[in-house]
């Protein structure tokens, strides 16, 4: 429906007129399929848990969402006498556009787009790196110290993630020599991308999750420690719309990703078979994202916020320049593609290993001098080894 | 003039405000945390808000009532509670327990331990910001327990089962074979716990080298339980001043190598595999019949002018009555030591100068009752 009003077959002849169309249209559906997000999210990670999740509104829960919407459309909404207002207002504004302004430029087929952009995929790096400025603006306005710690650490968080996943995409661009996600999609009409830059990939893949503050990078938010912090403030139709934009977010990135790594509705395919597989295409990678973020929502612990900035710092950003280092090398001595898959899959493991051995190390711990006092106590390590026999 | 005044920019530390109401303090604690950026510069913690004067209302109460304020008192740990409360006026009374009552105590309190455990696993992941996955693999496995302790006590929460002297009444028939079917439910939960936390990398690095207690540190505050065998102190009141029957059961005490939160994780998760082992043991040796209450005795409890101080170890540490008898069938002086309110002591000196993350996760690896803290 949205890229009907957007696709050429239909060319109303009044290009702003088109625009406005294509960009109520994204909002609405996407507003549609956010809802969605959240079913298919609390069941999938009900499943995870040993749960049912919703069941009770509508075959399978299915009209939980509307049932939600409702709820949260008459609750009544609150502003903190104290609060700065314009700033406590315009934030969720100032979240909520860049997140929609980035579907202007996401192909979802050949053919159906908003606009075709020769930098698409600067633009969209660019407005998804926008909202930071809201997380502040709501941190500072809500005039609540869990706020303003939440906002502290999303703008810290954003910026720090923005550089590896910047970093990440550059590699992409090196290797295809086009900053447009549409010309990046049609070079990978063999071999996705994901074969030939897996540390990219792998580097994308997280700088992502916290881009979108999502587990285990909900640190802003983080209910454990500052129970909701931008958020804790605000309710009714503002919070969802908060919630409504972390969502999209995530469409954007595991789209943005589907494009970029997963040869988006050109791999295997080719465009041959018409839109309709295109549409699954780009459907079926985008959602196998969105089931990675879930379910790390549900295995992984919350990072603390010193690990998350010297991980984005000493980690990924590093690794990132390593891959575009070895991009530049097959590139300048002309190498054949094989050598970007060798070098940067050796490179993978050489960070997988890192990030395993380095946390196994322990690096904080101090050994103790047991105590001699009466007993025979003996240490636990030692006994889950010893007693894993048993129990199992 | 203007200019430099506006240059002048004062930071001062932020004091935030943590609880009674915040979804991590594991009830009415609040703790108000000065913060300078994300390092905790100093904590203040407030207790008190679930203060029912339990001690007092049960110096008001004869005996025999008093057993339903033991299980209010630690309602996480109830069967340890009930069975302090019990053993100190056995011994003031000097009665025997039945054999087959002491076994079924044992096998309940251990039981207990481990419900105590897994609560503690559920909680304990959602501190450290695990989406309630820790908690959902924890509590259907307790879950089958309590349904036990509902079919043995006839209560899911205050269960007052054990009576001055023995049990309320006997087990039903298949005790036994449900013993055996919820401690294979309970092993399935361990191992799923141990899968999910135990080598998770972000845990292990949210938790290790956090909150670190020498064993000289923990002795000093008066820890006990797990926090004290995290530090490496290896004390365990069952086995080395055993009370009721634990003598008879080989089981191995767990100790920390390093003090720190993981090794409290470590620990825990090692005593339920023992407490398993344990239950396993007692089911074994149990006498199949016999009485379970102590023959004549009276119909009103009295006790002799004296005192006595019975301990248990509990899942939190060592839970204390001290109980004082001037004659008569009410206490005249009942104090209670309970392990959540000394092993609390140790926040201050845990939590400053770690992050504000950290001071979740120290709270959540004391594991704490708060209405064993206030009472």
């Amino acid at each position: 429906m949205t890229m009907l009003l957007a696709a050429p077959a239909i060319d109303i002849d009044q290009p702003f007129l088109n625009a406005i169309l294509a960009l109520i249209a994204i909002t609405l559906v996407m507003t549609v399929a956010v809802m969605y997000a959240t079913w298919y999210e609390r069941k999938i990670v009900a499943r995870m848990q040993y749960r049912l999740g919703p069941t009770r509104t509508g075959p399978f829960g299915l009209l939980q969402p509307i049932a939600d919407t409702f709820k949260l459309l008459t609750k009544e909404d609150l502003r903190p006498a104290t609060a700065d207002f314009v700033a406590f207002e315009v934030a969720v504004f100032a979240i909520f556009v860049p997140a929609f302004l980035a579907f202007v430029a996401v192909p979802f087929t050949a053919n159906w787009f908003v606009s075709a952009l020769p930098l698409s995929l600067i633009y969209l790096l660019a407005v998804s790196g926008l909202s930071f400025i809201g997380f502040l603006m709501a941190g500072w306005g809500s005039d609540s110290k869990y706020a303003l710690l939440g906002g502290m650490r999303a703008a810290a968080q954003l910026i720090s993630y923005e550089i590896p996943l910047i970093l990440a995409v550059i590699g992409v661009v090196m290797v295809t020599g086009s900053a447009d996600v549409y010309t990046i999609i049609l070079w990978q009409d063999k071999v996705p991308l994901i074969v030939w830059q897996p540390l990219g990939f792998l580097i994308f893949l997280i700088a992502s999750v916290a881009e979108v503050e999502r587990p285990p990078f909900d640190i802003p938010t983080g209910e454990s420690e500052v129970a909701g912090g931008v958020f804790i403030e605000y309710s009714g139709i503002r919070w969802s719309m908060f919630q409504l934009t972390s969502y999209v977010n995530m469409y954007v990135f595991a789209l943005l990703g589907a494009f970029i790594f997963l040869g988006g509705w050109e791999w295997p395919f080719g465009t041959d078979w018409g839109w309709g597989w295109q549409l699954v295409l780009t459907t079926a990678k985008m959602a196998l994202f969105v089931v990675f973020y879930l379910w790390i929502r549900a295995s992984m612990p919350r990072m603390r916020v010193d690990q998350l900035m010297s991980y984005a710092w000493k980690v990924l950003i590093p690794f990132a320049l390593v891959q575009i280092f070895l991009n530049g090398l097959v590139i300048v001595y002309d190498l054949p593609d094989i050598a970007l898959l060798v070098t940067s899959g050796i490179a993978t493991a050489v960070f997988c290993w890192l990030a395993y051995a380095v946390v196994r190390r322990g690096g904080r711990r101090r050994e103790l001098q047991m105590v001699p006092v009466r007993g025979s106590g003996r240490p636990a390590a030692v006994l889950a080894q010893a007693t894993e026999g048993s129990t199992a | 003039m203007v200019l430099e005044q506006d240059r002048l920019i004062e930071t001062i530390d932020m004091p935030i405000n943590m609880g009674p109401q915040h979804p991590s303090t594991h009830g009415v604690f609040r703790m108000v945390l000065l913060i300078s950026g994300e390092k905790v510069v100093d904590v203040v913690p407030h207790i008190g808000y679930m203060h029912r004067g339990g001690e007092k209302l049960m110096e008001a109460m004869d005996y025999r009532q008093g057993i339903g304020y033991a299980d209010r008192t630690e309602y996480l740990a109830q069967f340890s509670a009930e069975l302090c409360y019990v053993s100190a006026v056995e011994r003031l009374m000097e009665i025997q327990v039945p054999e087959r009552a002491e076994y079924i105590r044992v096998i309940l309190t251990e039981l207990n331990r481990l419900t105590s455990h897994f609560m503690f696993m559920g909680a304990f992941g959602i501190d450290a910001g695990l989406f309630g996955t820790s908690f959902t693999y924890a509590f259907p496995q307790r879950e089958y327990i309590q349904e036990l302790f509902e079919e043995v006590s006839g209560d899911r929460l205050m269960y007052a089962y054990f009576r001055v002297g023995g049990l309320a009444w006997d087990v039903t028939d298949n005790f036994v074979e449900r013993c055996h079917e919820v401690l294979k439910h309970s092993q399935e939960g361990i191992r799923d716990i141990d899968d999910l936390m135990t080598t998770n990398e972000i845990f292990m690095a949210r938790c290790q080298g956090i909150g670190a207690f020498t064993a000289e540190q923990a002795i000093a505050y008066g820890l006990s339980g797990p926090m004290l065998r995290a530090s490496g102190v290896p004390f365990d009141l069952r086995k080395d001043e055993p009370y009721s029957i634990y003598d008879r059961f080989s089981f191995e005490v767990p100790v920390g190598n390093y003090g720190d939160v993981y090794d409290r994780y470590l620990v825990r998760l090692e005593e339920m595999r023992q407490s398993v082992s344990i239950v396993e043991q007692a089911l074994e040796q149990m006498p199949k019949d016999g009485p379970v209450v102590a023959e004549k005795l009276p119909r009103r409890l009295r006790t002799p002018p004296a005192e006595v101080y019975a301990k248990v170890e509990a899942p939190r540490g060592e839970w204390g009555v001290y109980l004082v008898s001037k004659g008569g069938d009410k206490p005249y002086r009942l104090k209670m030591r309970s392990p959540s309110f000394c092993n609390l002591s140790g926040l201050r000196e845990m939590t400053v100068g770690q992050f504000l993350a950290d001071a979740v996760v120290i709270l959540g690896s004391m594991d704490i009752v708060l209405c064993d803290v206030d009472r």
